[in-house]
């Protein structure tokens, strides 16, 4: 599996597998990538500052139902998705472009927070959200781009590992940071408060932005050539890349066999909200518990991103992707068995946490193998994008599933459909597949 | 390359690396002493109005603390006592024919609050030390907790029915904090004669039509109930649309009766439901209107509050309304007749979550 993730890439990347160009093995996580992920863990605790006190936010203090919200996800999900691919595309033109672009992306979502102090009715907030969003869309890809440039092909598992339980942690921590303002400011009721963790999130999230700033280098050059020195051959001397260029990637049997694997694999996920109120409905599950759920997920994620991490380096990252999938298939399984209670939820928590760790990074660590690098950003934007958007047509269908079959139903299609999609994507992604 | 003339302090530069470093470690550090500035100085402003908060407003209802029972001799009206001071957030109770006197504070603290013949229903909130938790606790007249029971999120409404014997409270859960912004309900009844406990009425079977309906996107708010002890009204949303649903806690559903209702509350004589009513054409920040529903000939009447309303209405008789609309000091409460003729008046200001015993 190895062989068949650095043989799909260029002979340029030969000298980037050769130990010794840059001192000691401890290089297999540059600082690029902790810099990076410094980025991430800062900006996660301020977007999810935000989120953890908005309900309270708009119920108690703004005295109004947030009911509403919900309908602009779905239109979020549809525009995040062609942002993070315009995102990318746009990373790619030029030597700066990743970190350029990932900073307006990061900016963005910073300047939303002094927003949300302006605005005081829902639909309004709604909007501050929906531009967070885009910024969110907007970095995900040139981020991961210059992970994979940043990293030696063989550690890129490790790399997004730790970039990915950085990045959770923040999302961890966010929550405590926000509560614990809420205390010191002792007033739920009053918008003061909340302004207090608006400008808190907002400082922490401009942190973010000068961290990138000032320590992820402007042209992320390939992980084997010596810092100081721009690698020539990572520069296209010909035009930069277009559009076209981008959808061309689909070309690359290798990039097209794994965007497909995501998709078809993406369109079989059920996403993480049904998969809580189908435990709390399934399971029997108290309903005062619900809230710990996303933490169950987030707290095996965070945990487990990187030994995975590493084992996908060993094992190679389609194997681990494929692994990740069958995991979930237990989850699905978990749900429908006759196990019931809090122990249940907490066998079907393990193993979607697992889910993600063995496929969140890992999918992007396999992806970065099977584009060039001077197509990195656009590369990762289209599996990441691909993935999202079959995601998202999945929550359509399974929505429409439950309301005509009832949730059980529902699930056992879900469940044949993902093992069908598993065995699918295995064929795709097998390694003597790659050479074709 | 070419070599810059002015010297960008820039990663690319070629220059000793050390310096470079030093530079921006120092950059930042500057950056985070200002930020944490910045930061403090908004935790400490908020931190002050909250202890303005507690100092007694001039001109405001006089509190006094006191004994509070939910077995009055003479009529009372109960309430979430605002006004700011040491007793704010406390249930506290004026006569009813002199609403705006001197408050009777509780000493018990309630976000949302409720009670009729003797039980109250007081959903509270537990500043933990990672996050804020929520419980329902089920009072007994002198306010002491008889039974507590969790919520899974921020209340919103509840209500007591006319004997005492059931209880009903709504909060919002936002489940997924990945999504942030997917917000659903959770309603819950417990009967205090058995303690039975349905904890989630979107497991009872919604029909409508006569049919069966399943969905996911299924949510059940704004609990108001029957003289019977069974029967009770609720909003359920699906697919877009609220429906008024009449419930059956024996036979655990929910049956829709009519569209476009929020927040229903049952007149005392059982003939009628108050609500907010989405109306077309509205500012989409602020859609409700107060309108009255005939269960007997489902016909509609518009009362005489235009404003944008968002509470669940509580009818002080059958003929008069009572319902909240924000104020200088949280919420003021306002009263309008039912039968869409008069004008709205303000009742009591700097309260919230009435209700009248006795």
């Amino acid at each position: 599996m190895y062989l068949a993730d650095a043989r799909s890439t260029k002979s340029d990347r030969a000298a980037a597998a050769t130990p010794g160009t840059r001192p000691g093995r401890r290089a297999a996580v540059p600082g690029t990538v902790l810099a990076l992920g410094a980025v991430s863990l800062v900006t996660d605790v301020s977007s999810e500052m935000v989120s953890a006190v908005l309900p309270l936010y708009v119920v108690a203090a703004l005295g109004l139902s947030p009911l509403g919200f919900g309908l602009l996800d779905g239109i979020n999900n549809g525009v995040g998705a062609l942002v993070r691919l315009l995102g990318g595309h746009l990373a790619d033109r030029g030597g700066r472009g990743h970190k350029l672009v990932a900073g307006i992306g990061y900016g963005l979502s910073a300047l939303c927070k002094p927003l949300l102090l302006l605005v005081h009715t829902v639909p309004l907030i709604g909007g501050v959200l929906a531009i967070d969003r885009t910024g969110k869309g907007l970095r995900t890809a040139p981020r991961d781009a210059m992970i994979s440039l940043a990293t030696a092909p063989e550690h890129r598992g490790r790399a997004f590992g730790v970039h990915r339980a950085m990045d959770t942690t923040g999302a961890l921590l966010g929550p405590l940071l926000a509560f614990a303002v809420l205390r010191i400011t002792d007033d739920r009721a009053e918008r003061a408060g909340y302004g207090a963790v608006f400008t808190v999130s907002g400082c922490v999230a401009v942190l973010g932005v000068l961290l990138l700033v000032l320590f992820v280098p402007g042209r992320v050059a390939p992980a084997a050539v010596p810092p100081g020195r721009v690698a020539p051959a990572a520069v296209p001397p010909g035009p930069r890349p277009t559009l076209r260029d981008a959808i061309a990637l689909l070309r690359r049997p290798a990039l097209r066999r794994l965007t497909l694997a995501a998709v078809l694999l993406g369109l079989t996920t059920v996403s993480d909200s049904f998969l809580y109120l189908l435990l709390q409905r399934e399971l029997a599950l108290p309903a005062h518990l619900f809230p710990l759920l996303p933490l169950g997920t987030a707290a095996v994620f965070l945990t487990l991103a990187v030994p995975l991490g590493l084992l996908a380096d060993r094992i190679g990252r389609r194997t681990l992707f494929l692994a990740g999938h069958v995991v979930l298939l237990g989850a699905y399984g978990t749900v429908l068995s006759p196990l019931h209670g809090v122990g249940a939820a907490v066998l079907v928590l393990l193993l979607h946490g697992t889910f993600y760790a063995a496929t969140d990074g890992v999918l992007a660590a396999a992806t970065a193998a099977t584009v060039p690098d001077e197509q990195q950003g656009a590369g990762q934007a289209l599996v990441g994008t691909g993935q999202a958007l079959a995601r998202f047509t999945c929550s359509l269908a399974f929505g429409a599933a439950w309301t005509l079959c009832g949730p059980r139903t529902a699930l056992a299609a879900t469940t044949v459909a993902l093992a069908v999609a598993a065995l699918a994507a295995t064929r795709l992604l097998r390694p003597t597949a790659t050479t074709g | 390359m070419t070599a810059p003339v002015v010297a960008e302090p820039d990663s690319e530069t070629p220059e000793p690396p050390g310096g470079n470093v030093r530079r921006k470690v120092l950059v930042l550090v500057v950056a985070v002493l200002l930020l944490a500035g910045v930061g403090t100085f908004a935790v400490r402003y908020a931190a002050g109005r909250a202890d303005r908060r507690n100092q007694e407003q001039a001109g405001g209802p006089p509190v006094r603390e006191g004994a509070v029972t939910l077995q009055p001799a003479g009529r009372q009206l109960l309430l979430r006592n605002l006004a700011w001071g040491p007793h704010r957030d406390e249930v506290a109770a004026v006569p009813a024919d002199r609403p705006d006197g001197p408050r009777t504070a509780s000493g018990v603290k309630c976000l949302r609050f409720h009670a009729a013949a003797g039980t109250g229903i007081c959903l509270q909130a537990e500043h933990g030390a990672l996050d804020d938790t929520y419980h329902a606790s089920v009072l007994d007249a002198s306010l002491h907790e008889v039974r507590r029971f969790p919520a899974p999120g921020i209340p919103t409404r509840s209500r007591v029915s006319p004997s005492g014997h059931l209880v009903g409270w709504t909060v919002f859960v936002s489940g997924d904090s990945y999504a942030g912004t997917d917000f659903s309900t959770r309603t819950a009844i417990v009967d205090t004669r058995s303690w039975q406990f349905y904890d989630n009425l979107e497991t009872f079977q919604v029909l409508k039509d006569g049919h069966p309906v399943q969905a996911s996107d299924v949510n059940v708010w704004g609990v108001t109930f029957a003289a019977d002890d069974n029967r009770f009204y609720a909003t359920v949303a699906t697919g877009g649309q609220t429906y008024l649903v009449q419930g059956d806690l024996a036979a655990r559903t929910l049956t829709t009766l009519h569209q476009n209702v929020e927040c229903p509350s049952l007149s005392p004589d059982g003939t009628r439901v108050a609500y907010k009513k989405r109306v077309a054409g509205a500012d989409p920040a602020a859609p409700w209107r107060l309108y009255v529903l005939d269960l007997a000939t489902m016909t509609e009447t518009a009362t005489a509050e235009q404003r944008n309303i968002d509470d669940q209405a509580l009818w002080s008789d059958d003929h008069t309304l009572l319902y909240s609309l924000p104020g200088d000091y949280g919420s003021d409460l306002w009263t309008t007749p039912a039968d869409g003729t008069g004008t709205p008046t303000v009742l009591v200001r700097s309260a919230v979550a009435p209700a009248y015993l006795g």
